[in-house]
């Protein structure tokens, strides 16, 4: 097992070095200019432009600049913010916690959806539960996220003002007031991204649970005398989880992709937003670290599929 | 039976219609059937394909999916007991308690998931006050019994380390390791090869032996029929044809589709002597959706008369022990 563990991380660095390349040369094909806009600015004179450029390196080529990057990065040097005039890293960890709440709360939200809805519909397929259940989640499914958030904003801030629609790190309260203002500016971004991630899911589990719910052994447990709620958790459960937990690791790293949206719609000052605003700015040594950080989590979470692959499914071995 | 009015059969079933709906419309699998185990015996139920075997023995257990599948008429006497009005907290005490099953597909038979230990200890102390450990212990006397070889060790293995052969002696250990009175086996061989099916048929006998439980055993193959057991019930779409001890059945086999059955044994003695091509019966199953009037095995039968599709014929005892349902007797 940490024989396989150890093989597999040492796979992910061929792999993470071609991502940067690749993200590199993207990056420094693309138009724009991180100083673009001093040229606008008449109290910067061009000479101070063309000295800034020579100080962050920007016009060595390519190749000589992504080597610095990377001799940089082994050194734990994530580069500098050219708009923020702050170190990546601090600037990422800072925007780190409000995206993991919300994500972390509205992957929670998903599951608390999908397991139970889908398993239920899944053990009376074609009743009138299934059906409602299966027509609520193609329409969860079919709505995208930035299209429902502001409805969410139209309706529960604007029309009944319940909720926030702008979220903020530093709200002024104490105690109690300060969790509940926490809590009520999440309610709206976790909601849209658990009910769009809940009703996908919910589909996938349904059908997981289907392709089982049929196969003999199955009929076997019937046959032992087991009550029908062990049949359906020991026997049909069990076996249906192992492609729906990969299922849910593999699109983790998606999840984060797709949180870039929502959390421009609700502000929420997360790696998504920090993404959106550098991206905006030109600002490449942030664009490139939080894209590489993306391909990290997705080599990660493929890591962590496999390896819960194999400890559902006794079938598949490390080796 | 008739010296002894007072013993009943161990198993009763009486004009049993299983039907399952579906988008063309009432399949009707089992069609009237009628059959009796007696304790300790073994009873063969032959037939081909989609002839309403399975689908029966499923009902006995009520193990068929309810909907599409109902129990539309008839009695499952279990010692006396009618098990089709039973609730299912009751059908669940009964299933291996009293009756076991095994399958045709070893492969499939067993949950990946598990061990093969937890699976018999499972079903064991579904109806045993055991603990855990004690219940393993049992799971591993049980595959001693069906000879699987170090038992101790084996029992933690997973079913993909399992042959098919093995599997379905896991199987056998796991359906009789509550002792049940009747042991259905849903053509428990069909799934294996021929050396491997020998085998599987010597191990129920010798479990027969030591359990003393009655087998009802169903298969398609007359070979498995001849060799392991005693009285045989014949079945063509959804219903009996003829009932007779396995002598009578292979001396005078009175039903032209049983007659036919028999016919289509490979014979190695005369295939060598005439070179004579195996016969095979013409046409195929009648389709259970909307099944002819009459006789249904008249469309196939070459003695036919136009009489035949006026009446279901009823089973008709026609020398002691031996029934049939055609109207040429």
């Amino acid at each position: 097992m940490s024989q396989y563990l150890i093989r597999r991380l040492l796979i992910a660095v061929p792999s993470l070095l071609g991502i940067s390349i690749v993200l590199f040369t993207i990056l420094a094909l693309a138009p724009g200019d991180p100083f673009g806009e001093l040229a606008m600015n008449p109290a910067v004179p061009p000479e101070v432009r063309a000295a800034l450029r020579e100080k962050f390196g920007l016009d060595d080529p390519v190749m000589v600049r992504y080597l610095r990057w990377l001799t940089a990065m082994f050194q734990g040097d994530w580069g500098f913010s050219f708009v923020s005039r702050m170190d990546v890293d601090t600037l990422i960890l800072q925007r780190l916690p409000a995206t993991l709440i919300v994500i972390g709360a509205s992957q929670v939200l998903a599951l608390l959806i999908a397991l139970p809805v889908g398993i239920y519909a899944a053990t009376r397929p074609y009743s009138i539960f299934d059906q409602v259940a299966n027509t609520l989640a193609f329409i969860g499914f079919s709505l995208p996220t930035f299209f429902t958030g502001i409805v969410f904003i139209l309706i529960f801030s604007i029309t009944l003002d319940w909720l926030p629609f702008v979220y903020q790190s530093n709200i002024n309260a104490t105690g109690l007031a300060w969790y509940w203002g926490h809590i009520k500016q999440m309610i709206m971004p976790v909601a849209v991204l658990g009910l769009f991630q809940g009703a996908s899911w919910t589909r996938f589990v349904r059908s997981a649970v289907l392709d089982v719910i049929r196969l003999d052994y199955v009929t076997t447990a019937r046959a032992k005398g087991l009550a029908e709620r062990v049949v359906v958790m020991k026997h049909i459960v069990r076996n249906a989880l192992i492609p729906v937990v990969t299922l849910v690791a593999l699109q983790m790293p998606a999840v984060f992709g797709g949180a870039i949206i929502t959390e421009q719609i609700f502000r929420v000052p997360g790696i998504g937003s920090l993404l959106i605003s550098s991206i905006l700015a030109n600002d490449t040594p942030v664009i490139m670290a939080v894209t590489f950080v993306f391909a990290c989590l997705v080599i990660l979470f493929n890591l962590i599929a496999d390896i819960l692959y194999g400890w559902l499914d006794p079938r598949i071995s490390y080796r | 039976m008739a010296g002894e009015p007072m013993t009943e059969p161990l198993l009763a079933i009486h004009s049993l219609k299983t039907h399952f709906r579906t988008d063309d419309g009432m399949v009707r699998a089992v069609d009237g059937v009628d059959l009796t185990i007696e304790r300790g015996e073994a009873l063969g139920v032959v037939g081909e394909s989609g002839c309403g075997k399975s689908v029966t023995a499923l009902t006995v257990l009520k193990l068929i999916q309810m909907p599409p599948g109902r129990i539309v008429d008839g009695q499952i006497l279990w010692q006396g007991r009618d098990l089709v009005s039973l609730d299912m907290g009751e059908m669940r005490k009964i299933r291996s308690k009293e009756i076991g099953i095994i399958f045709q597909e070893p492969m499939t038979s067993l949950n990946p998931v598990y061990t093969v230990g937890e699976q018999i200890a499972e079903v064991v102390r579904q109806h045993e006050p055991l603990t855990r450990r004690e219940a393993m212990d049992k799971a591993v006397e049980m595959l001693r019994l069906v000879h699987i070889p170090t038992p101790e060790r084996r029992v933690h293995d997973y079913p993909h380390q399992f042959s098919g052969g093995m599997r379905q002696r896991v199987m056998i250990a796991m359906a009789l390791s509550c002792n049940p009175q009747l042991l259905i086996a849903d053509e428990p061989t069909t799934a294996l090869d021929v050396t491997i099916q020998a085998q599987i048929l010597d191990l129920l006998e010798e479990m027969k032996e030591r359990f003393g439980m009655a087998i009802m055993l169903i298969t398609h193959d007359m070979g498995v029929i001849a060799e392991s057991v005693q009285r045989v019930v014949v079945m063509y779409a959804g219903r009996v044809v003829e009932e007779a001890s396995v002598d009578q059945l292979f001396d005078r086999p009175l039903h032209p589709y049983t007659q036919g059955l028999i016919r289509s044994i490979p014979r190695i003695d005369l295939a060598a002597e005439k070179k004579s091509r195996l016969e095979a019966i013409a046409g195929v199953v009648p389709s259970l959706l909307d099944p002819p009037a009459g006789c249904r095995f008249a469309e196939r039968c070459a003695f036919a008369t136009p009489e035949c599709t006026n009446a279901m014929p009823e089973l008709r005892e026609i020398e002691p022990g031996h029934r049939v349902a055609c109207i040429q007797y």
